[in-house]
């Protein structure tokens, strides 16, 4: 009964496993796999 | 009530009155014995460096200076910080939670190849076979050894990660807690979260560049590593900063009695950090071709100042829990009178509070400041880089450790402190070492005064590049800076050492407390009696001081920020 009163936020305060998919997810999303396809998308340079 | 209650497998404390299993705390002396040996080693090749960079004094020559840039990076940013960071997951999860640790096979295990993967880098470090520095950047190539020491130490602490996972997951199962997680274990919860991506990045770095030194895959592509790598570099600090707030937190409990204000708020400060901490790290890439503006703008600014928020959240709720503690001490005086009876000279507290104020002060602005993709163009890869970090791990991380360790060998070693007087000081002096040192770097990295560069004048190169004499004069200011903090740091590793190995045996009595009695009567009597009768009110209580000190740091930040943009307008004159 005690779970159905808690708040979505303190829900997922309380969800260690939840955090710690999110907290592997949008990094791996916004900063490693944008930068990845950022970086490997890039024309070979042209040498003077 | 003093008496040991000790069963077969565990006691109870008699200070805190926590449950101690004997098989977590041996695991937490272990770690932090270990962490220590590492500081040690840190800080002697600390010295050497900053006699170094001191340009009258130039103590190594330029082949010794790189290898022990390396040896120290290594065993500060990576060795002492993560093992003190182990113990810290093993007494957030067994300790607070009332548990025993999942397995004791994995601990050892895990313990194990995180000594052997460090003594492995050291040794081949001192051997000469891995100058890289620590971020080791590609087409820099260093002895496999190398890399199998740093991914040995990373899955070792991986290996801890998953046992304080699973300790966590039968705490919760066995229902040893009610409700949520202490805000200390939500703390370290964090630490272990960011600390798994950090090992993930860490992995898609080194392993191809263990491959690539041994022969069996071509050379990395340079600007790839450099993603990659920095999501384990950056984020590992991001772990440090974590733990170290958990630190703040439950130090600002043993040292004043306080509470933090409104857990919610603060637990969703810790969320913050999960979500958007690690992607920072793009801000070590604001000079780097590869990658789009679109990406560092995202990374560096939108989503990076929710992190940002968060440690304004804690620098916030730290000081203020401290000030309605100390007011319902009676310490009620005007704005401050109620700061300047804070326990000052308990160096479990001064070190966290001059840590908090090091932090915040100089590593939070000028790490807000130099992470603008406009204003960074100036400071990259200047000394004022370090500078910057030099205030954020070694000022405010290794600050707090050092408070904890004041607490945590009678707590946990259970043998007390020999010349307290001395351990009185010993932050002080520390601090102060590690705040001219950083304000050194950082004001020599204004003239332009490179990083990572052995000699700052480029003596003898083609184009002369010698900087004003006031940056040499700063650079000196570093090097003194970098002695006393040195001293600091030796009078640090004296005392804990006597303390954890000789100091007298307090095993069936209270810790002796590092306050005058009437102090800590009052301490105990806040925690013995809560705050429940506020009620609901307590969360809305003023706080008159801090909100002052807060509006000075925000002056701070307005100042520093824009004396910055004017310095951007004065390089690059725009008509």
């Amino acid at each position: 009964m005690e779970e159905e009163k808690k708040h979505p936020v303190q829900k997922l305060m309380d969800n260690i496993w939840l955090l710690l998919i999110l907290g592997i997810l949008v990094p791996l999303i916004s900063y490693s796999g944008w930068g990845l396809l950022e970086l490997l998308r890039l024309p070979e340079a042209i040498l003077p | 009530m003093n008496s040991q209650s000790a069963t077969v497998d565990h006691r109870i404390c008699n200070t805190t009155g926590l449950t101690v299993f004997f098989r977590s705390e041996f695991f937490i002396k272990i770690n932090a014995v270990m962490g220590v040996v590492f500081l040690l080693v840190g800080a002697i090749a600390a010295i050497l460096l900053a006699l170094t960079r001191w340009s009258a004094v130039m103590f190594l020559d330029e082949v010794w200076f790189y290898r022990i840039l390396t040896l120290h990076g290594v065993n500060m940013l990576v060795f002492w910080i993560i093992f003190i960071e182990m113990a810290i997951l093993y007494f957030a999860s067994s300790t607070l939670l009332n548990t025993r640790i999942f397995s004791k096979t994995l601990a050892h295990i895990s313990f194990v190849m995180m000594v052997v993967g460090a003594l492995i880098t050291n040794y081949i470090i001192l051997d000469g076979r891995a100058d890289v520095l620590l971020t080791s950047y590609v087409p820099l190539q260093a002895h496999p050894l190398f890399y199998v020491g740093i991914l040995l130490f990373a899955v070792g602490a991986l290996l801890v990660c998953f046992n304080y996972f699973a300790t966590l997951y039968i705490a919760k199962k066995n229902k040893t807690y009610t409700g949520s997680v202490p805000l200390v274990t939500f703390a370290a919860t964090t630490a272990a979260i960011i600390a798994v991506i950090a090992i993930l990045h860490g992995a898609m770095a080194l392993v191809p560049s263990f491959l690539w030194s041994v022969g069996l895959m071509a050379e990395p592509d340079a600007g790839v590593y450099r993603l990659l790598w920095w999501g384990l570099g950056h984020q590992t600090q991001q772990v440090n900063v974590a733990a170290m707030v958990g630190v703040w937190y439950f130090m600002a409990t043993m040292t004043t009695g306080a509470k933090p204000l409104n857990e919610t708020v603060c637990r969703g400060a810790f969320v913050l950090y999960i979500l958007f901490i690690n992607i920072a790290s793009a801000h070590h890439l604001l000079v780097d071709p590869g990658v789009s503006t679109e990406w560092k703008i995202w990374n560096t600014s939108y989503a990076m100042y929710l992190a940002v928020l968060a440690s304004m959240i804690h620098g916030y709720t730290v000081p203020a829990s401290m000030e309605v503690a100390q007011r319902r001490k009676g310490f009620t005086k005007g704005l401050f009178g109620w700061f300047a009876k804070l326990p000052w000279k308990d160096p479990g507290f001064s070190s966290v509070a001059l840590s908090a104020i090091i932090f915040g002060f100089i590593g939070g602005i000028t790490g807000v400041t130099l992470g603008t993709e406009q204003i960074n163009i100036m400071a990259h890869n200047t000394m004022r880089i370090p500078g910057h970090f030099h205030a954020t791990v070694v000022g405010g991380t290794t600050l707090a450790f050092m408070g904890l360790c004041y607490y945590l060998v009678p707590l946990i070693f259970q043998r007390d402190f020999y010349l307290r007087s001395w351990a009185r000081v010993q932050p002080y002096i520390f601090a102060i070492g590690i705040t001219m040192m950083s304000l050194g770097m950082s004001l020599a990295g204004t003239y332009g005064v490179p990083r990572r560069t052995y000699d700052s004048d480029f003596t003898g190169a083609a184009i002369e590049t010698g900087f004003d004499p006031v940056a040499h004069i700063l650079l000196g200011v570093l090097g003194i800076g970098g002695v006393i903090a040195f001293l600091g740091m030796m009078l640090f590793i004296g005392l804990v050492v006597a303390a954890a190995f000789f100091g007298p045996p307090i095993k069936d009595r209270k810790m002796p407390t590092w306050q005058d009695e009437k102090s800590q009567k009052m301490t105990d009597d806040l925690i013995n009696r809560g705050y429940e009768e506020e009620g609901k009110h307590y969360e809305h209580v003023k706080t008159p001081g801090t909100i002052a000190l807060v509006l000075i740091f925000l002056l701070s930040f307005v100042i520093y920020y824009f004396a910055n943009w004017a310095s951007l307008a004065d390089l690059w004159f725009l008509n």
